[in-house]
C-alpha cells in the first residue's frame, strides 16, 4: 500500500492545466511542420504557418494556444495499491483544475445548468473525469483541455453487426465532411469501435491521449487506421476546410468486444491544437 | 504563398466589392466581439424595440470569447469561435446593419443567402492561433453586457488582423469550392453539417 496526499494531486493537476494550455505537444507540432511540406494548397500552407507560428508565441509569451481552454477532461489510473490520503480524489482533481485555470489566466467555460440558466462556474470545473483501477501503486492523471468547437462534432451510430470495416470507414468520412471548418482542421480523429455506447465514446476519446504516430498493437486495428488516415486526407477538407490536402494529422482506432446484435462506432474529433500533458505520482 | 490585402475598416461598400472567397486580408481598425450569449441579448433587445448599446451599422462583428489577460496584457488568447453557432442570429444582424464577420468553420445556406443579400462578408480567422491574434490586438475594451464575462462585448482596435474571405457578396463559398479542388476521394459529399 502506498499514501499519495491529496494536497500533491491537487497541486499536479494545476501545472498539468497550465502546461498543456500553453505547450503544444512535440508530436503534435512535429506532424503540424511535416504536413507544410505535403500541403498542396498555398493557402493552406499559409494556414499551417499561422499554427506553427502561434505555438511559437504562446510558448515564448505564455499566452494560451487557444482561447477555448476547454473542458478539463481528466483520465486517471489509480494503481489498487494506492491510497489517497488527506481528501477524496474527485475533489481534489476539480480543486486542481480551480486553481490551474485561475492561476493560469484560463478561459472559464463550464455553465451549470446545461438546458437551464447556465450560469458559468466560474472556475471551470468541474472536470469530466474517467477514473479506472489498475494493478500497482502508482497514479497516473492524463490531462485533456478540450474545446467545445470540436467536441460538438462528435458522432455514434451502431450499425448492422456484420456491417465491418466499410461501415466504419464510411462513418468516419461522413463526420469528418461534415464537420467542415467547425472542429478546426487539420485534426487527430479517436474512433472507438465496439462495446456499448458510452465504452464506444469513451474508448475513442481515451485514444486522443495518444502520440501522432503511435498505432494501435494489433496489426489489423493499425491498417484500419492508415486506411482512415488516407481516406480522410482525399476528402480535400484541408486546413481550416478551405481545401486541401491535410485534413487530418493521424486516426486513432480502439476497439472493445462487442454483443452479437452490435456495431457500435464512436467519432470524437480533436482540433489541431491537441493539447495533452501526462504525469505519474 | 499567396499576398495579403490590407483593409482599413470600417468596411466600405468598394472595399467589399474588391473581396473575392481565398482572399487573404489584413484588417486594420475596430472590431466588436460578440457570441452566443450577446447575440441572443441583442436579437431579443431589437425585437423588442429596445436601444441598442451600440450601433452595429457598418461593422465588423468578431466571434470570440478570449482568456482573461495577464497583467500587462491587453486581452488574452483571442482567436475564433465556430460561426455556424451563430447562423440563427445572422440574418438579423445583417438587418440591423453589420457589414462584415470574422469566425470559423462555414455558414448555412440562409447565412450565405443573407450575406450576399446585404453585400456583406464572411471571413474566418485561423481556428487555433489565439496568441498569434492576441499580437494583432492593440486595445480592447468592454462596451455592453459586461456581466457575461468573456461572453461580453468589446471594442477592439486591430492591427493587420489576418483573416481569409470565406463567403464574398457575390455568392462565392471558399469552403465549398476548396473541397471540391482538393478532393480526390470518390465519395460523395454529405449535405448539411459544418459547411460546404
Amino acid at each position: 500500500m502506498r499514501e499519495i496526499e491529496a494536497a500533491a494531486i491537487t497541486e499536479t493537476v494545476a501545472r498539468l492545466a497550465i502546461e498543456s494550455t500553453h505547450f503544444l505537444p512535440e508530436d503534435v507540432e512535429g506532424a503540424i511542420r511535416e504536413a507544410r511540406e505535403t500541403e498542396r494548397s498555398p493557402l493552406g500552407v499559409q494556414i499551417i504557418d499561422e499554427i506553427l507560428e502561434n505555438a511559437e508565441i504562446a510558448r515564448e509569451r505564455m499566452l494560451p494556444l487557444c482561447q477555448d481552454t476547454g473542458t478539463a477532461v481528466v483520465h486517471v489510473e489509480l494503481g489498487q495499491d494506492v491510497h489517497v490520503t488527506g481528501g477524496y480524489l474527485i475533489d481534489a482533481i476539480n480543486e486542481g483544475i480551480e486553481q490551474g485555470y485561475g492561476e493560469g489566466y484560463l478561459r472559464k467555460s463550464i455553465v451549470d445548468h446545461p438546458f437551464g440558466e447556465r450560469t458559468n462556474t466560474g472556475t471551470n470545473a468541474p472536470g469530466v473525469i474517467h477514473t479506472e483501477v489498475v494493478p500497482g501503486e502508482d497514479l497516473h492523471i492524463g490531462f485533456m483541455p478540450k474545446g467545445g468547437g470540436c467536441e460538438n462534432m462528435s458522432r455514434y451510430q451502431n450499425f448492422l453487426p456484420g456491417a465491418g470495416r466499410e461501415a466504419v470507414t464510411d462513418f468516419v468520412c461522413e463526420t469528418v465532411d461534415l464537420s467542415g471548418g467547425n472542429p478546426c482542421p487539420p485534426l487527430i480523429i479517436g474512433v472507438g469501435v465496439g462495446g456499448t455506447a458510452e465504452k464506444a465514446m469513451t474508448i475513442a476519446k481515451h485514444s486522443l491521449f495518444r502520440k501522432v504516430g503511435e498505432r494501435n498493437p494489433d496489426p489489423d486495428v493499425a491498417a484500419l487506421e492508415g486506411e482512415l488516415l488516407e481516406a480522410v486526407n482525399a476528402l480535400g477538407v484541408g486546413p481550416q476546410a478551405v481545401g486541401g490536402s491535410t485534413t487530418a494529422l493521424d486516426v486513432f482506432v480502439e476497439t472493445y468486444p462487442t454483443h452479437i446484435a452490435a456495431l457500435p462506432v464512436a467519432v470524437n474529433i480533436q482540433c489541431h491544437s491537441a493539447r495533452t500533458k501526462h504525469a505519474v505520482l | 504563398m499567396a499576398e495579403s490585402k490590407p483593409i482599413t475598416l470600417p468596411l466600405t461598400d468598394e472595399v467589399i466589392d474588391g473581396l473575392r472567397i481565398g482572399d487573404h486580408v489584413e484588417f486594420s481598425g475596430v472590431l466588436y466581439t460578440a457570441r452566443d450569449a450577446a447575440h441572443r441579448r441583442l436579437v431579443a433587445m431589437a425585437d423588442a424595440g429596445e436601444a441598442l448599446p451600440l450601433d452595429l451599422r457598418g461593422q465588423v462583428i468578431y466571434y470570440v470569447g478570449p482568456t482573461p489577460p495577464r497583467e500587462g496584457q491587453v486581452i488574452g488568447s483571442a482567436g475564433p469561435t465556430t460561426a455556424m453557432r451563430l447562423d440563427p442570429y445572422t440574418p438579423r444582424m445583417l438587418e440591423l446593419g453589420i457589414k462584415g464577420i470574422i469566425g470559423k468553420g462555414g455558414r448555412g445556406q440562409v447565412v450565405r443567402e443573407a450575406i450576399q443579400a446585404s453585400h456583406a462578408v464572411y471571413c474566418i480567422a485561423v481556428g487555433g492561433t489565439g496568441a498569434l491574434l492576441n499580437r494583432h490586438i492593440t486595445s480592447a475594451e468592454v462596451v455592453a453586457f459586461e456581466e457575461l464575462g468573456t461572453e461580453a462585448i468589446r471594442r477592439l482596435e486591430v492591427d493587420r488582423f489576418p483573416a481569409i474571405v470565406v463567403n464574398d457578396a457575390f455568392g462565392g463559398d471558399l469552403l465549398e469550392a476548396g473541397k471540391q479542388q482538393y478532393r480526390t476521394s470518390s465519395r460523395p459529399v454529405p449535405i448539411g453539417g459544418g459547411g460546404a
